[in-house]
């Protein structure tokens, strides 16, 4: 597979406007993406990722800043002419061809002669794990097939960077979840640099070696790898929006050494840490983790104990969710392992719940 | 329940036997004057069987004049309205503009009018601004004027079927502009354009109104039967006639049979 | 502006702009514009004799559009011929509503290719030869009379020619096609279940078209009733070989204003019937409620 080479991209200070809207569809981007790094952009529908995307594949020429592929700035060229490839939503597979002439379009445009454009195709199709499929039409293929007879068919003109806009929505869970392992082997089998754009974060957090979650805005909330986007969340965005949280509205009491106490709407002393060195009489949320919080038993003090009723059970196999009672309209749940032998809490039953304070994370609510 | 579905399936019944009788037995009607041996058109008496009138068809060059000229006429009107129908189908379903609903009107309009008015107007045009007067090119620049619009409809229903993303697709993968048309939408146009191309031959080989108008001295084949059934008519024009039913009939017959052989292939 | 040029540069390239140009622009200015303002400008000039052409009479005028009111014969034929078309145009709806229905809702398999095919077959004979066909039915000899002669029902021909029987008959059979298809695909989009539906609430089959189907089918009434008006409104081979001088069609004093090199007359009464088919699709389009966008299905 030497034959492909990763290049890096650079995102230097983007903006795109579309013509007629006053409004930025995205706006202030700023990524460094490294050669042959999976790089997912994580957002909701609407965020202006598949805008980023149509910016890089040359769709689009944004109307501030650059964008670099391996060093070289690509203004002023064409999607036909960039080092990249592009899988569409819905893949754009061409219904008119075999399987071999999809594949081998992006050669045939530049001249291959028949011969060999059948030989990287039967090359390809070994890569994507799908051989001997080359004189099939494409409406016979299975959603899966068709999915990776796409990547076969971006990777054939030997890009730099494969550009995936979704792929993956249109399949079933289960082949989604297989497509994604599989995604991640043809990316490290070929050293090419992928650029991901999904909103689903199970796909994100798994595949990818980093990821950037931009918000409804157009902009960048946080780069990092999926651990630390999950464990150490920069922004209320992001703490809202990767995995599942615990909110509580709150106001900074006391601050030192990287920790702070907080005082919430319904009058709960709370310790945290306080990445953003927020200061007292600050408005804050404290975020928790469903799954960081326990049952408080005698033997074991947390650093933050609430009081609460057991409201509702909702038990989903390997997880046991229960939703508690602190009074007012405050959403909280924890969640913890159905280990087959704990009982559950009874409903309407009087607990206290702990938590520590390093799994408290309090972010200011002002932009980042 | 039981008795109003009978009533309701005997009166649809009768009406579809009523309705094929009323289409089909004039034709049948024609033809059979075709072999009666009397020298006015009519079935009744029968005065015996001959193919004389087909003969007499056969033996008329003004016949042969005329079908030669239809044939040219329909040939440049394929040449003509379907490349038209293309320009103005990608023009109105790929491109969004203030004016196309405006300039979609006045292209269709054509076919919503009478088509003496295009006859005419198309003679009158040529003869004043280019000093040509009616002959074979004003019927195919009149005809021309409104099977574009047909053309263009036609190819318009499946162009607006196209999934834009294919052609980026083609064009990320380093195809140039021309190489996407060609490799990519033309074929996934290709049935369209080839029923264009039926759609305006038929239209333009039996097209009279407009043609009358327009064409000046010349003659194409309906010109001929229009001037045949006005003056004397004689059991030669049903002979033509018939010719046209059993050439129909046997088209329909021969699609019919390649249809069934493909479906026949694909099961 | 800009948007729209780079919009077509990116779909079509510069090859793909200059064939869409040529097309398109020849076809609008020299087939549809050009000849349109042409006969236009006839329309407004007086017949002159050739050398008074471009001198001080050939000036402006409404003299050929007046003609039509103060020539009674002509307005006689023209009034006649609107209403006449008018008929056809119900007749033609009635007839066709029913086939159209049964073609895109009850009819299956074999039984739709077959009555498909029964439709298209006729279609296929030229018009003229379809007219043609009615003169052998119609005629004082023809298979009408005789029939009815036969089985003592009349006992002289009636002379179907003589009135506008014979025509109107002719220009039905001829255009029903023109009814039939945009019937069949407005009702062909038509989901089934609506119709189950009402069935199983209780309607009628007559209540069912009345508050479904025909609601539903509006534009391809609408498109149905256009094509048969404006094709029976401009015929002229059904007039020619179907008709007698008494019934005299509008298209006829066209064409004979025509054959007595009287283009300027001709260009007038020409322009007439364009705005009459006009008239008429305005009024189709606002009394069935439907866009003009929606004509092309």
């Amino acid at each position: 597979m030497d034959q492909y080479v990763g290049q890096d991209i650079e995102i230097v200070d983007v903006g795109m406007r579309y013509e007629g809207s006053e409004e930025y569809a995205v706006s202030d981007i700023n990524v460094y993406i490294k050669p042959g790094e999976f790089f997912s952009f994580l957002g909701p529908s609407g965020c202006g990722k598949t805008t980023l995307l149509r910016l890089v594949s040359g769709f689009l020429e944004p109307t501030k800043g650059k964008v670099l592929i391996g060093g070289e700035n690509m203004r002023g060229i064409g999607p036909n002419k960039r080092p990249t490839a592009m899988i569409f939503q819905n893949l754009a597979l061409f219904p008119l061809m075999t399987v071999a002439e999809n594949i081998g379009f992006g050669l045939e445009v530049r001249g291959v002669s028949r011969a060999d454009r059948r030989k990287k195709a039967a090359e390809l199709l070994e890569l994507v794990d799908l051989p001997g499929v080359e004189n099939k039409k494409v409406s016979d293929l299975s959603g899966g097939q068709m999915q990776r007879v796409a990547i076969a068919r971006g990777l054939a003109v030997e890009p730099s960077v494969l550009l995936l806009d979704e792929p993956l929505s249109a399949l079933d869970l289960k082949l989604r979840q297989h497509m994604r392992t599989e995604l991640r082997n043809i990316q490290k089998r070929t050293g090419v640099t992928f650029i991901y754009i999904t909103h689903d974060q199970g796909e994100a957090l798994t595949m990818s070696d980093r990821i950037g979650v931009m918000s409804d805005s157009g902009t960048i909330e946080q780069i990092a790898a999926a651990d630390e986007l999950y464990n150490e969340p920069e922004t209320v965005f992001v703490a809202d929006f990767v995995g599942e949280n615990n909110r509580f509205i709150s106001t900074v009491r006391t601050a030192n050494n990287g920790y702070a106490v907080v005082e919430t709407s319904f009058g709960q002393q709370l310790t945290g840490i306080n990445p953003q060195q927020l200061s007292s009489g600050q408005q804050a949320i404290a975020f928790v983790r469903p799954e960081a919080i326990s049952v408080l038993e005698d033997s074991k003090a947390g650093e933050n104990i609430i009081k609460c009723k057991v409201k509702s059970i909702s038990f989903e196999g390997a997880f046991v969710t229960i939703f508690l009672d602190i009074g007012g309209n405050q959403a909280f749940f924890m969640r913890r392992h159905n280990n087959g032998s704990t009982p559950f809490p009874e409903i309407d039953s009087e607990i206290d719940i702990c938590f520590g304070a390093h799994n408290t994370r309090l972010l200011g609510t002002g932009t980042k | 329940m039981k008795s109003s579905n009978i009533v309701l399936k005997v009166v649809t019944g009768s009406y579809l036997v009523l309705f094929f009788v009323y289409l089909f037995l004039p034709l049948v009607f024609m033809s059979v004057v075709a072999f009666n041996t009397s020298s006015i058109p009519q079935v009744t008496p029968w005065e015996g069987f001959t193919l004389k009138w087909f003969g007499k068809l056969f033996g008329d060059s003004q016949m042969w004049d005329g079908l030669i000229n239809s044939l040219i006429v329909a040939f440049f009107v394929v040449i003509i309205s379907v490349p038209i129908g293309l320009g103005a189908s990608l023009l109105l379903t790929r491109l969004q503009f203030k004016a196309r609903n405006g300039l979609y009107a006045i292209l269709v309009s054509p076919i919503l009018m009478p088509g003496i008015i295009l006859g005419i107007s198309t003679f009158l045009f040529w003869d004043k601004a280019f000093h040509i007067s009616g002959g074979l090119w004003t019927a195919i620049m009149g005809q021309s004027t409104f099977i574009s619009g047909y053309c263009m409809l036609l190819i318009m229903a499946r162009a607006q079927r196209f999934d834009k993303t294919q052609e980026d697709a083609a064009f990320d993968l380093g195809a140039t502009h021309r190489q996407v048309f060609w490799k990519i939408t033309l074929p996934f146009l290709r049935p369209a354009l080839i029923s264009a191309a039926a759609l305006a031959f038929m239209q333009s080989f039996e097209n009279y109104n407009t043609t009358l108008f327009a064409i000046g001295f010349e003659q194409t084949l309906p010109i001929y039967i229009g001037s045949k059934l006005r003056a004397f008519i004689s059991p030669a024009m049903n002979a033509l006639a018939c010719i046209f039913i059993a050439l129909t009939i046997a088209g329909v017959f021969v699609y019919e049979v390649m249809r069934r052989s493909e479906s026949f292939k694909k099961s | 502006m800009r948007k729209f040029r780079q919009d077509a540069m990116r779909s079509f390239g510069s090859f793909g702009i200059t064939f869409i140009w040529v097309t398109v622009g020849s076809w609008l200015i020299f087939m549809i514009l050009l000849p349109q303002l042409i006969m236009l400008d006839f329309s407004f000039r007086p017949f002159l004799p050739l050398r008074k052409i471009g001198g001080p009479e050939d000036i402006y005028t409404l003299k050929n559009y007046i003609v039509l009111f103060t020539n009674e014969f002509h307005r006689a034929i023209f009034i006649k011929t609107i209403w006449t078309s008018v008929l056809v145009t119900t007749v033609a709806l009635f007839v066709c509503y029913p086939i159209a229905f049964y073609l895109a809702k009850v009819a299956r398999g074999a039984r739709f290719a077959w009555i498909l095919m029964g439709l298209i077959i006729p279609y296929w004979i030229n018009e003229l030869l379809r007219i043609f066909a009615w003169q052998l039915i119609l005629a004082d000899a023809g298979v009408l009379n005789k029939l009815l002669l036969a089985i003592d029902i009349i006992s002289n021909p009636i002379n179907f020619r003589a009135g506008n029987s014979a025509v109107i008959m002719g220009m039905v059979y001829a255009y029903i096609l023109f009814m039939v298809f945009p019937l069949y695909n407005a009702i062909e989009s038509l989901d089934r279940n609506q119709i189950d539906a009402a069935r199983d609430l209780g309607s009628s089959w007559l209540r069912i078209h009345r508050r479904i189907v025909i609601p539903y089918a509006k534009p391809g009434i609408a498109v149905g009733c256009i094509m048969t008006f404006m094709l029976a409104a401009g015929s002229i081979a059904a007039p020619q070989l179907l008709g007698s001088p008494s019934s005299f069609w509008f298209s006829q004093v066209i064409y004979t204003n025509f054959e007595c090199a009287n283009w300027n007359q001709g260009a007038a009464y020409a322009m007439v019937l364009a705005g009459l088919c006009l008239i008429f699709i305005f009024a189709m389009l606002k009394i069935f409620k439907v866009d003009l966008k929606e004509l092309a299905k």
